[in-house]
């Protein structure tokens, strides 16, 4: 039964609107009148907008969840963040959506870099006049009720600035912890990369055990003939709505690399867009696992709007019990950006009768002088290979506690970074029946 | 060893395997040959266990023990091998992995403690060597990208750390050129012995020529049509297998 609906939200955050309004700049004050316009106007999604169809919001007509408030006192057990937070990586954290001092680790980041609050970002003359030129314009408000929601009511997020012609020793790492249920974490990260530089970062969302809904919304603008790999590792709580957004501006020449770990949450949603210039590259890597009743639902739109892009995607997903996990991808080549080389899969292994698998590859093509592709399979264990694992003395249930293992360690190998790939290894080990899976051995 | 005694094995309501007997003694190198179609393959599933074959009659005795009645893994386990016609790619599991997995469920199976780590990489990077293969095979997924030969003489080699006491060849000479069975005959070779016995299923002459059997058995129709020393197979080779299947029909 539906009980909240997007009025009840507007009524909820007037108060967190006026006082956010109020610390806005004029320009940003604009910006935000005009996301909050639309959402007014359209509230969250609705199952009947295609992009939507397949994602069950139910949850948030039945709780209305109401904006996170700072906490005075940190909630957060350091020795249990450290599961997440990685020691040989400069790290920003969020709780609740507002930055914390006391958690993050940012000594020693060289001379002209930045990574910081959001808000205090927008506080200091010199990055706002920056964040001027770019909050924002990574996204539409009208792209979905999530984006306009996000756009009107964050209350702070991360600002990353790397200057030109720098290449970082360590990744950054951007740590979203939720400790509270029943509120709505909204969090805005803006990154810029700056021509020729290369940089490694980590998106990661993790909570306790509350009910709360995630809405994190990130920017990242690729320079020129820049390098950017951004993990994202969303662990949410097992109660938990995650929707996140990841809008990318690629310049001339620039590199993109995105994996994602979809792996906690009751419900998450996570899209990745992102708009190539000429001659740009990106790489999007997605593994989403769903056990239980899990909702775990992937979109991407790779926008080639100049000639001689490409792009490379591979989502893979396995899905037990009743979990249901859904892949949108969607690959647009304008008319201008011929000779652009695209190719997107999308596998899905199912272990159970009542899991499902929903997969729709969508390729536009506008130009005549392209090489695009696209496959998706969805299907169970290869009954030759567990017969051969048997015939090597292994056991029926280790060799599909392998198989399955090894479906999605193909995604986990990818992570370059050691820390950040056994931080996401346990995870995956976790979530599966790991019967004869030996860590030590891999 | 082996002991075959009246097999008869059915696809669905297919008779495939009509009354097979076949006795195999310790050290003892069996080649079982026949044209496409005489069940060969059939033979070498049923033995070491694969699903989708239903047995209608007889027995197969390993060891005193009921064959037909274990799991393919207990199979492996109390040491049968099939090295396969086609080895199946399993990517995302590494090579070493596999072999300590397998080779530690062999030591669990007859009581022992896992086998230690330095002693593991010891005894595997001497038999890569025996073999005549790269060390980075190793650490790449198991058969995943291999060429032929490369995924046959991976099968030598698991073959060559496992140490089983009965092992099935099925068709290991198809797609190897000539180098290529050299070394996989000479693996194979090197693991003669007198407690170890081998089963060569096999359509061509050639392999045999480098892994010299005791006895040659001649598959057809579903049945053994005929046994013999070393030179049925040259036999064989001559005047090809039709002289047989008649000789059969006309029986």
């Amino acid at each position: 039964m539906a009980v909240a609906n997007s009025s009840q939200y507007l009524e909820a955050y007037a108060d967190r609107f006026a006082d956010l309004s109020e610390k806005s700049d004029s320009w940003l004050k604009q910006q935000r009148t005009e996301a909050l316009a639309q959402f007014s106007a359209t509230g969250f999604p609705k199952a009947r907008d295609e992009e939507w169809r397949y994602t069950q919001l139910s949850a948030l007509d039945k709780t209305l969840f109401l904006p996170a408030q700072q906490s005075a006192s940190i909630a957060v057990d350091v020795e249990w963040l450290k599961n997440y937070q990685l020691a040989d990586a400069w790290s920003i954290v969020l709780v609740d959506g507002f930055f914390s001092a006391e958690l993050s680790v940012l000594d020693g980041l060289p001379a002209g870099f930045v990574v910081s609050s959001l808000t205090q970002a927008l506080a200091e003359p010199a990055s706002a006049a920056l964040l001027t030129d770019k909050l924002n314009q990574a996204v539409n408000f009208d792209e979905n009720g999530f984006v306009a929601f996000n756009s009107a009511y964050f209350a702070d997020g991360v600002w990353v600035y790397i200057p030109a012609k720098q290449v970082l020793a360590k990744p950054i790492q951007i740590v979203h912890v939720a400790t509270q249920s029943a509120v709505a974490i909204n969090t805005r990260t803006v990154i810029v990369v700056s021509e020729q530089s290369e940089v490694q970062l980590i998106e990661t969302f993790v909570g306790l055990e509350g009910a709360y809904v995630s809405v994190a919304v990130a920017e990242v603008f690729v320079g020129q003939n820049a390098d950017v790999t951004l993990y994202k590792v969303q662990v949410e709580s097992e109660k938990a709505l995650h929707f996140g957004g990841t809008y990318v501006k690629q310049a001339r020449d620039a590199r993109f690399r995105h994996d994602n770990f979809a792996l906690g949450g009751l419900l998450a949603r996570s899209d990745v867009h992102t708009d190539l210039d000429q001659a740009s590259e990106c790489e999007l890597n997605g593994l989403y696992l769903g056990v239980k009743r899990q909702h775990i639902d992937n979109h991407t739109c790779i926008n080639h709007l100049k000639p001689h892009g490409i792009s490379r995607e591979l989502y893979k997903g396995v899905l037990d019990d009743k979990a249901r996990g859904v892949f949108q991808g969607r690959v647009v080549v304008a008319e201008d950006a011929q000779k652009t080389d695209s190719q997107m899969n999308n596998r899905n292994l199912l272990l159970s009768n009542d899991a499902e698998a929903d997969t729709k590859p969508q390729l536009e093509i506008y130009a005549d002088d392209v090489k695009c592709g696209h496959g998706v399979t969805v299907g169970q264990l290869d009954e030759k290979s567990i017969f051969y694992l048997q015939s090597r003395c292994v056991d029926e249930e280790t060799a599909r506690n392998m198989l399955t293992f090894a479906f999605a360690n193909e995604m986990v190998d990818k992570v370059k970074i050691k820390s950040l790939h056994d931080v996401i290894l346990g995870q995956v080990l976790m979530r599966f029946p790991q019967e004869g899976i030996y860590k030590e051995w891999l | 060893m082996l002991s075959i005694k009246n097999l008869h094995v059915s696809v669905g309501d297919k008779p495939i395997l009509k009354g097979i007997n076949l006795e195999i003694k310790p050290g003892e190198i069996h080649a079982i040959m026949g044209p496409n179609g005489s069940g060969k393959s059939t033979l070498s599933h049923i033995l070491s266990g694969k699903s989708g074959y239903t047995v209608t009659d007889g027995s197969a005795t390993y060891q005193g023990k009921d064959l037909l009645d274990m799991a393919p893994e207990i199979r492996a386990r109390e040491g049968v091998f099939l090295a396969f016609q086609y080895p199946v790619e399993i990517p995302g599991v590494s090579n070493v992995y596999l072999l300590k997995a397998a080779l530690n469920s062999i030591r669990k199976h007859h009581g022992q403690s896992e086998v230690d780590a330095m002693d593991f990489l010891t005894l595997v990077k001497g038999k890569v060597r025996l073999l005549d293969m790269d060390e980075k095979f190793l650490y790449r997924a198991v058969n995943e990208g291999f060429s032929g030969g490369e995924k046959k003489r991976n099968e030598i080699l698991q073959m060559a750390i496992l140490e089983p006491k009965l092992c099935i060849l099925d068709e290991t000479d198809s797609g190897l050129d000539i180098d290529a069975l050299k070394i996989v005959s000479e693996g194979v070779n090197s693991l003669r012995s007198p407690d170890r016995s081998f089963v060569m299923v096999t359509h061509y002459q050639r392999l045999l020529d480098y892994i010299k059997p005791d006895f040659v058995h001649v598959l057809a129709h579903g049945q053994i049509v005929k046994s013999g020393g070393p030179e049925l197979a040259l036999e064989l080779e001559e005047k090809g297998y039709s002289w047989l299947e008649d000789a059969e029909a006309s029986a």
